[in-house]
This record gives C-alpha cells, sequence and structure tokens, in this order.
C-alpha cells in the first residue's frame, strides 16, 4: 500500500460520503431514472387514458399472477421496411428519399450533423489556431469575441439570420435594389439555411476545445521541424494536427451529438423537407400525443449516440489525467 | 520574424470568422431602430418599438420568471456541482465513481429533446404516485416553476461539474496538504482553503448556468405547465409565425447587457491577474535584495 493511498484511507471521513452522496442521488432519480422509465414506456401502447399508455405489469385479479405485456410495435413501426428504405436512401439515383419517414429522419439528422461537424471544424481549426499563435496580449479578447454571441440568446441569433434569409430578406432586398438580381434568392427554408444556422450556432462548441488542445502546444516542437527542414504545410500534418487531435475528437462530439437531436433550428429555418429525428419525437409527443412512440424514438436516438458519447469521455478522461500529470 | 507573426491565411479566417459571427447580430441591433412595420426594409430611424416593447407585459412576465428560475436553478446547480466536482477531483475512485462520472457529463451532450421528455415522463409517474396514495396526497404539484427548476438545475450542474473540476484538478494541493498536517479538519480545510481558491471558478459557473437556464426552450417546454411561460417560450412562439420588430428590440438590449457584463468582468479579472503578477514581481524583487544584502 502506497503511502498516499494509506493517508486516502485514514483522512476518509462521513463529511466525504455526503459529498459525492448529495450530487449523485439528485444525479440518479432526475437524469438515470428517467431513461429507464423512457425505456420502459417506449415498450408500452399507446392508450385512450391518463397518461395515455398501458401498464406493463399487471396483476390478473383471478389468480394473483403478474402478467407483463411488452410491446414491440413502436420499434417495428420505425424499423418498417429496413432495407428497402436503407438502399433507397443511399442510392443516390432515386427520387423517393426512402419511404420510411423514421429511417429518413434518423438518416437525415445524422446527415446534417455530420455535415455541421465537419463545417464547424473546417472554419474553426484555423479559426482556434490562430487564436492560439496570437500575441498572448490579445488571445483572451479574441476568445471573448468568439464567446460573446455564445452568451447572447439563442433563439434571437437563430431569429437573426431569419430576418437575412428570407424572400425578402435583408439580403435579398439589397441585393435586388441593386440590380444584382432580378429574382430573390432561394436562401431559407432549405438544406443551405439549415447548415448555414446549425455551424452559426455551434462554432464556438468546435473553436472553445480546439484553441484549448492548440495553445498547449510547445512552439519549438515547430521550429525544429523548421530547422530540419519540414515546410509549414508538412510541419502542419507531421506535428500540429496530431498533436491536436483530442481537441478535435472533443469538439466534433460537443457539435456532433447534440446537432443530431436539435429540434429548433430545423423548426425554425429547415423548411418541411428537412425533417429532424428531434421534430419527429416532438411532434409523436405534443400532437399526435403518442408517448409509446416517441419514446422508442428516443431509446434508438441514445442507442445511437451511446458509441460518440463513450468515445468523448474516453478522451475526456485521458485529458484529465494528461492535465493532472 | 516575430514570434507572434500571424500568416495572411489566419489573418483571414479570424477576420471572416468574426464577421461570420457578427453581422447577424450587427444588422438586429441597426434593424431594431427601423421605423418600417417590415423588418427588413429600412424606413428611417426610429425608437418606437422599444416603447412597444416596454408595455408588452407576455415578454415581461415572461422574462421576470427566466430570470428568476435562472438565478434558483443556477444557486442549485453551483452548489450540486462544486460537491460533484470535488468528489471527481479529490475523492476520485468511489464505489459507483465511473457511473457517476458518466452521468454529470451526460447532460451536456445528451440532445436537449430526450433529456425534457425523460424527464417529464418521470414527474408524471412521480404525480400519478401522489395522486393515488392517501399518506403523501399533500406533496402534489402541478408543472410550472419546480419541474423547470428541476430541469434546469440538472442541465446547469453538468456544466458546472466540469468547470469545478478542471479548476481542482489544476489546483496545487500542497495548500491542502500542509493545512491538514497542521490538524484542520476537512470541513475547515474546504472552507479556508479549497473554496477561495476556487471561488473564480464558482463565479464564472454560476454565470454559465444563469445563461444556460435563460437560453434553454427545449427541456422548459417539456417541463413547463399551463401558465408558466419562460422567455425563450414565448420568443419561439412569436417567431415561428414569422419576424417581428419587438424581438429585434428584446435582441438589441440582450447583447447590451451581455456584452457589457462579459466585458466589465473580463476587465476586472484581467486587472486582478495583473495586479497579482505585479505582487509576485515585487516580492521577488524583495527577496532578492534581501539575498544581495
Amino acid at each position: 500500500m502506497t503511502l498516499t493511498m494509506l493517508k486516502r484511507k485514514l483522512t476518509r471521513r462521513p463529511g466525504q460520503r455526503a459529498v459525492i452522496a448529495v450530487p449523485y442521488l439528485w444525479l440518479l432519480v432526475l437524469f438515470l431514472i428517467p431513461f429507464v422509465i423512457v425505456l420502459k414506456i417506449s415498450f408500452a401502447e399507446q392508450e385512450l387514458a391518463i397518461p395515455p399508455y398501458s401498464p406493463l405489469i399487471t396483476t390478473d385479479p383471478d389468480f394473483g399472477r403478474l402478467n407483463i405485456a411488452l410491446n414491440y410495435q413502436n420499434y417495428a413501426d420505425i424499423f418498417q421496411n429496413f432495407w428497402s428504405s436503407l438502399s433507397s436512401m443511399l442510392n443516390p439515383f432515386s427520387d423517393s428519399n426512402g419511404n420510411n419517414i423514421y429511417l429518413l429522419t434518423y438518416w437525415l439528422s445524422i446527415k446534417t450533423a455530420l455535415t455541421t461537424t465537419f463545417i464547424c471544424l473546417l472554419l474553426g481549426y484555423p479559426i482556434a489556431y490562430a487564436i492560439s499563435r496570437a500575441n498572448p496580449s490579445i488571445r483572451n479578447g479574441l476568445l471573448l469575441a468568439i464567446m460573446l454571441p455564445f452568451w447572447t440568446s439563442f433563439l434571437l441569433r437563430v431569429y437573426a439570420w431569419m430576418g437575412l434569409l428570407g424572400h425578402n430578406g435583408i439580403i435579398n432586398n439589397y441585393l435586388m435594389e441593386y440590380g444584382i438580381i432580378s429574382q430573390p434568392l432561394d436562401l431559407f427554408y432549405n438544406a443551405f439555411s439549415l447548415n448555414l444556422v446549425m455551424v452559426y450556432a455551434y462554432l464556438p462548441f468546435m473553436i472553445l476545445p480546439l484553441y484549448t488542445q492548440l495553445v498547449k502546444m510547445d512552439d519549438r516542437l515547430l521550429e525544429a521541424a523548421s530547422d530540419l527542414g519540414a515546410g509549414p504545410i508538412k510541419a502542419f500534418f507531421a506535428i500540429t494536427l496530431p498533436l491536436s487531435k483530442t481537441g478535435i475528437i472533443a469538439g466534433s462530439m460537443l457539435v456532433f451529438v447534440p446537432a443530431v437531436g436539435e429540434f429548433v433550428i430545423p423548426e425554425l429555418v429547415g423548411g418541411s423537407e428537412n425533417l429532424m429525428i428531434g421534430k419527429v419525437l416532438w411532434q409523436a409527443f405534443f400532437d399526435q400525443n403518442n408517448w409509446p412512440l416517441a419514446s422508442a424514438i428516443a431509446v434508438i436516438m441514445v442507442i445511437l449516440l451511446v458509441i460518440p458519447i463513450a468515445l468523448f469521455h474516453h478522451y475526456e478522461n485521458r485529458e484529465i489525467e494528461e492535465g493532472a500529470r | 520574424m516575430s514570434k507572434y507573426k500571424l500568416s495572411w491565411f489566419l489573418k483571414l479566417m479570424l477576420g471572416l470568422g468574426l464577421a461570420f459571427l457578427y453581422i447577424p447580430l450587427v444588422v438586429l441591433v441597426i434593424y431594431s431602430f427601423n421605423e418600417s412595420k417590415l423588418v427588413t426594409v429600412w424606413g428611417g430611424f426610429s425608437t418606437k418599438w422599444y416603447g412597444e416593447l416596454a408595455s408588452n407585459s407576455t415578454i415581461l412576465e415572461a422574462a421576470w420568471l427566466s430570470l428568476r428560475i435562472a438565478v434558483v436553478s443556477s444557486l442549485a446547480a453551483v452548489i450540486l456541482g462544486t460537491l460533484a466536482g470535488y468528489a471527481l477531483a479529490r475523492i476520485k475512485r468511489f464505489r459507483g465513481s465511473t457511473l457517476f462520472a458518466g452521468m454529470v457529463s451526460a447532460p451536456m451532450v445528451m440532445p436537449d429533446v430526450i433529456t425534457g421528455l425523460s424527464m417529464l415522463l418521470l414527474i408524471i409517474q412521480v404525480q400519478i404516485f401522489l395522486q393515488n396514495s392517501e399518506l403523501l396526497g399533500w406533496l402534489y404539484f402541478d408543472r410550472g416553476f419546480f419541474t423547470i427548476f428541476l430541469g434546469h438545475t440538472t442541465l446547469c450542474m453538468a456544466y458546472i461539474t466540469v468547470v469545478i473540476r478542471s479548476r481542482l484538478v489544476e489546483l496545487d494541493q500542497s495548500l491542502e496538504e500542509a493545512a491538514m498536517d497542521l490538524g484542520a479538519r476537512p470541513l475547515k480545510i474546504f472552507f479556508v482553503i479549497t473554496l477561495p481558491l476556487i471561488a473564480p471558478a464558482i463565479a464564472s459557473g454560476f454565470l454559465l448556468g444563469i445563461t444556460l437556464s435563460l437560453d434553454d426552450l427545449v427541456i422548459t417546454s417539456f417541463l413547463s405547465g399551463p401558465g408558466s411561460s419562460t422567455l425563450p417560450q414565448v420568443i419561439f412562439s412569436k417567431i415561428k409565425l414569422g419576424l417581428d420588430p419587438q424581438m429585434n428590440v428584446l435582441a438589441t438590449i440582450m447583447i447590451t447587457i451581455v456584452g457589457t457584463l462579459v466585458i466589465a468582468i473580463n476587465y476586472y479579472m484581467m486587472r486582478q491577474t495583473t495586479k497579482r503578477e505585479r505582487e509576485a514581481a515585487e516580492a521577488y524583487r524583495q527577496e532578492k535584495i534581501a539575498l544581495d544584502a
């Protein structure tokens, strides 16, 4: 037994148990148990009752037996014609974008989230790199400038783009007035506006982890590379990029995972073709009052996201351990 | 070549990035002073929409509710987040620590629709249980301030824990160990040494919590009941119907408040840092004089 372990054993007091127990219980009751309830309700049937779903476990009054009725219909609905939908979704020449609304929206959500993540990375990397290489006296100011829009209302930032991009929006108005275009450009309620506003909203989440990683980099490594005859581009790919891997992964997860479930941006600027899964869940719950279906959609979404979230944790923990060393 | 000279490409990207982030906001502010009823057509300078907003009781009431929820849930989240951050950074390995670490950061990445849905389903189960139970029936509550508070606290706690944990990990533990050697009890060490050292992280965590709470729409929509609409809910239902000059005014006011606050806080913190550096340099100089003598 090492000395630190002994010290830790000797100093552990009941107070420490309370330190752990209070937040632990809070999260258990308000975060983990709710997921178990979602899982449970996803196997129930929709009913015209309050609450509008069937009980899973009932006791038979005559025999006193427990009846457990698991209903897989919600999952079956989501996965119906899986293969034919999948092949038509992946086929670039197919007219119909798959004939299953649920699979299609899962696919569109992942596609939109991947596009957003990729553009955020392309835009965010040079910005984060520029800030990390800037004079230390202005670094904080630049970082603040990137973060400032993030502190103002998210909805009103989306609203700002609605005013700019619309058919009679500010951009079209000015372009028409100066005779640059004769017809208004189709900027709104389509994939373009959806991706643009998604990138706008999530860009700071990409820049921050990249910056924290890049600012730690030792300049002498680049000097050494240059002394050994590597050009700036070669030095970038051989040194800077591999050293910022943790930041790239953390930033990508912080953008990708919440973007998959995004509800507000597709609803406000996406138009009807760009349905995302968050919206479908919302409709199933609030409009169709189908709680079991909404729960099943959520369960599949969680399963889809578990892999990137687990990856994120892995890298986050590694970074913290490295930081502690 | 100076060490901190940026290439033209990096300068260009930085400029484009800042322009991308700020142009929509600047346009929003300019058009808040628009005379015209058409939001996107400039009709001359006017402040009439400011007057309209000041008399819009729906928005004012929603803003007041949002502000109260934000303060209360950020306070609760700071307490929970400090405990959780301390447990993760200082106690480290305990039974269920992996699950704990996972649960702490999961609300940050989990899509809001899932968090909102799952919390609502829990709350409904509790409500049904309370309604049917003879003993606990008096505990029954409706959806509103309390349920939104629960949701926001859980969300904010995740972010605050990360902020406080990373501050504690960076912190030099020797001061705490010295106090322990001198016989101070853990509770005293925490309040006399650790807490003042992590106070900046707690303050920024609190502000982050306020921002997150004031901004949340989706979780709130699941957890609010009739008669309790927060500001984002009112904004959302208004802008879904189309453009509204009052929203430009609201945005301008928010940008002004947030901008002033953030810059003031940053200025204060920068001055603190330079003061500390100057003191350290002075102490070093004194030491050197003493040694030379």
